[in-house]
């Protein structure tokens, strides 16, 4: 039993490492000028707004530290809202409250939570504990999602989240990303979230690790997680080039959620998406990268790119018909 | 391309460092290593006379050229007197002249002197002297040595060993002892022994020096015998005929002209006196490289105030810090709070030493962190907490200070210099990665943060890594060249490896 792989191995199966993320496609495909668009969640939803994508609806922001009584004020008229940074990263900072009983506010684990805690936390993302770099940051106050019942089972107190990464306007990889009684509710893998691979070309999900081990079930409720089929899923796959065309960034994670009315919303979009996604899907993100990059010229339809996506990942079918 | 072009700069910027280093190092003959301390060998002549009450002048040969010895520093103590130096070709002269002395004159010559291996050579070629004419009864017994002397020898150098060795033979014969008898010491022995060389017309000349010797006060001039071989000169012992200038020969002056001249006064005495002193090796090569009018002995750091020179001593390793960073980072891919606070903690390590600088650092952040968790309950702002904790920690260090001293503890009261900031703002950062991404990571992020702390620390305190960087800053060139180098990297990082180790099981199934 080995506890590592060596770099001959990693390279075979087309693992994309941080450094070769960093130099080789952050760097080289997306524009620095460009972050802001991406790092300030306020200016992504306006921008998402403008290109006619959908998002949460922003309920109010808090920019300066006397607006508590407009904040409770918010809260009064929707006690089920999301608060999080304008400038936040990796989740940091996202407080989540499903509703409200007399006095206090619950958070979904159903620990409650006093105004004057909901204020902390908020006075805290304004003096930038969360943002990069520690810069005074806003809070944006919107609408909590109410996830499609589809996730129910494999799910745990949180809202499971599509992170699509989308190269050069083609979706390459995809992941769910389930909540887990270890991540509190968070969908972040780091923080112990199972990352759930989806096959592009069929969107039906494969393997799962949950703490860098594969499993096939959710850890909390039991549930299968092997081969559930995303419905909707060429919409998503729309949704995610439609960001990655509205923002202009050539190497983009992009947060999706499926609400329950609402369809799929855009949630966030990341500059630097993370590489955990490979661990999910099972497979290096090197190989899709590299036959995009030897493109001449890439299609520009999003029909026509949506197609050549799902070409590009047939090959997964076929893997697993082999084995 | 791009990579190429940084690796093309990377490259170049490693090897002009190695380089320029390479030639101080091994051209101006700056040590590599901070070895101890040299000797150099202070040698003083000291000339006294009577003064007329007129005008007086005195002149005084003084060392130019010095094979197997490096001229540090040379002094004249001669208040009221005029100096003058003249050049000769093989010699140097001082000349030094008053218009009124009146009694005891002295005056003093001083040289400081280090051993080197620097080859120092005189440059003229003497010309082919003509045979003397000798008078009888010498001219036949010159004759029948010269004719003795030629059977046995091949060339200039062997002539004149076989030469010095039947003019020396403890069984003399009769020629030799006639030759004997005409020298009453050393000095008039050379110019005999001259004398029969310029028979065979082979060029020889007297030189004259001092033994340097474990603090000498009372040092004559001896005289080597040098012959001419038509590319350099060749040294002999008049009286013993072994070869080569002795290693603590120092020579003072070329010819048989006496070493000094007075006018205008009267008794003069000349002695020399020979001391030992210690000196840093790097003095040495730099004041030697000065000597030679080296660009890069200008602008070294060592021509800095001893002040400034500590300042940068430490500044210089901030860079090699940094490049350690860069590679636990960015090939091995530990993570620590912080880019480079390791290395400001490191620094910190250097009032403390390692051990006690780690425990003092978990101390305080493992306090600090209890604390910070309890100011979480109290709803403080982000600035106003910062500040708590940094005056929580500035308490926690004089406390442990405080207490230290009832024990007797030395060395933690130095931890007064330890960085306060970076502590109050390390838990900070940990409380903050603690909640966010749980205890697992906090810790593991405070234990890197310590590990690359702890080796930088190493790394940067080590004595000869601190010499060299401070002797030949050029290296920060071939620093910043592997930092270019490793910003090209784009291989997996050590961690890697290990992060997705889980993708091969999937295949493996």
């Amino acid at each position: 039993m080995r506890f590592f792989a060596t770099p001959g191995e990693l390279r075979q199966r087309g693992v994309l490492g941080i450094n070769q993320r960093n130099a080789g496609y952050i760097m080289r495909y997306n524009p620095r000028r460009l972050y802001p668009l991406v790092d300030n969640k306020l200016e992504t939803k306006r921008l998402a707004l403008q290109g006619g994508i959908a998002v949460p609806e922003l309920y109010g922001v808090v920019a300066i530290e006397h607006q508590a009584h407009e904040l409770a004020s918010i809260l009064a008229e929707h006690p089920s809202l999301v608060i999080k940074p304008a400038h936040g990263s990796g989740g940091s900072g996202i407080l989540v409250i499903s509703g409200r009983m007399g006095k206090y506010f619950r958070k979904p684990n159903g620990s409650l939570l006093s105004l004057e805690t909901i204020q902390h936390h908020t006075s805290n993302i304004l003096s930038g504990m969360y943002s990069l770099g520690g810069i005074p940051d806003k809070a944006i106050l919107e609408y909590r999602v109410d996830f499609d019942p589809m996730f129910e089972h494999i799910s745990y107190q949180g809202v499971p989240d599509f992170r699509i990464i989308v190269f050069k306007g083609i979706p390459t990889a995809a992941m769910i990303r389930l909540p887990t009684r270890d991540s509190d509710g968070k969908a972040n893998l780091h923080q112990g979230a199972v990352g759930l691979g989806v096959n592009i070309a069929t969107g039906a999900t494969s393997l799962a690790v949950h703490h860098n081990q594969l499993v096939e079930h959710h850890p909390d409720t039991g549930y299968e997680t092997t081969g559930i089929a995303i419905p909707r899923w060429d919409d998503i796959l729309r949704l995610a080039m439609k960001c990655a065309d509205t923002v202009g960034l050539g190497y983009l994670g992009v947060d999706i959620v499926i609400d329950r009315n609402l369809g799929p919303l855009m949630l966030e979009l990341n500059a630097r998406p993370g590489l955990s996604i490979q661990l999910a899907i099972g497979h290096g993100l090197l190989n899709s990268l590299y036959k995009i990059e030897a493109y001449r010229q890439l299609p520009t339809d999003p029909e026509a790119r949506l197609a050549l996506a799902k070409d590009l990942h047939q090959w997964e079918d076929i893997s697993k018909v082999n084995n | 391309m791009n990579s190429l072009t940084a690796k093309g700069w990377a490259l170049a910027l490693i090897l002009l460092g190695l380089a320029i280093t390479a030639y101080k190092a091994y051209e101006l003959g700056l040590p590599l290593t901070p070895e101890q301390n040299t000797e150099v060998w202070t040698v003083q002549a000291q000339a006294a006379f009577k003064g007329k009450g007129g005008p007086a002048k005195l002149s005084l040969f003084i060392p130019e050229t010095t094979p197997g010895f490096m001229l540090l520093d040379e002094d004249f103590i001669s208040s009221r007197y005029g100096l003058t130096i003249a050049k000769t070709h093989e010699n140097r002269r001082a000349d030094w002249a008053i218009r009124r002395a009146k009694g005891t004159q002295t005056l003093y010559y001083r040289i400081a002197v280090a051993r080197s291996n620097q080859k120092v050579d005189w440059e003229i070629k003497p010309g082919f002297p003509d045979p003397p004419e000798y008078e009888e009864p010498y001219a036949s017994a010159i004759q029948a040595i010269i004719e003795d002397v030629r059977e046995e020898s091949a060339d200039v150098e062997s002539y004149t060993l076989e030469l010095l060795k039947q003019l020396n033979s403890s069984a003399p014969n009769e020629n030799v002892e006639l030759i004997r008898d005409q020298a009453s010491n050393t000095g008039q022995w050379t110019s005999e022994i001259i004398n029969v060389l310029k028979g065979v017309r082979i060029p020889a000349r007297i030189i004259w020096g001092i033994d340097i010797t474990d603090s000498a006060n009372n040092a004559t001039l001896r005289p080597l015998l040098q012959v001419h071989n038509g590319s350099h000169w060749l040294s002999f012992n008049p009286e013993t005929g072994s070869e080569g200038i002795p290693a603590n020969f120092l020579v003072w002056k070329v010819d048989d002209k006496s070493i000094s001249a007075l006018e205008g006064g009267t008794g003069l005495d000349i002695k020399f006196s020979v001391t030992r002193t210690y000196a840093e090796l790097i003095d040495i090569a730099r004041q030697g490289a000065a000597k030679r009018d080296s660009f890069f002995s200008e602008f070294s750091l060592l021509s800095l105030p001893v002040q400034n020179q500590n300042a940068y001593q430490l500044l210089l390793m901030l860079p090699v810090g940094a490049l350690l960073v860069v590679f636990l980072r960015t090939i091995i891919g530990l993570k620590t709070f912080g880019t480079f606070m390791p290395i400001l903690i490191a620094m910190a390590f250097r009032e403390t030493q390692l051990f006690w600088g780690v425990v003092m650092f978990s101390l305080i952040v493992s306090i600090g962190l209890m604390i910070r968790f309890y100011l979480e309950k109290l709803f403080l702002l982000l600035v106003p907490r910062l500040a708590a904790v940094l005056v929580i920690v500035v308490i926690l260090m004089l406390l442990i200070s405080l207490i230290t001293n009832q024990l007797g503890v030395e060395r933690l009261l130095s931890i007064s210099l330890f960085p306060m900031v970076i502590l109050a703002m390390t838990i900070e950062r940990m409380s903050i990665t603690w909640e966010e991404n749980g205890a697992h990571q906090a810790i593991l992020q405070g234990i890197g943060s310590l590990f690359v702390a702890s080796i930088s620390y190493v790394v940067m305190t080590n004595e000869n890594l601190m010499y060299l960087i401070f002797v030949f800053p050029e290296l920060l060139l071939v620093v910043l060249g592997l930092c270019v180098w490793m910003g090209g990297y784009t291989g997996y990082r050590l961690t890697e490896l290990f992060r997705f180790k889980a993708m091969l099981g999937k295949e493996v199934k």
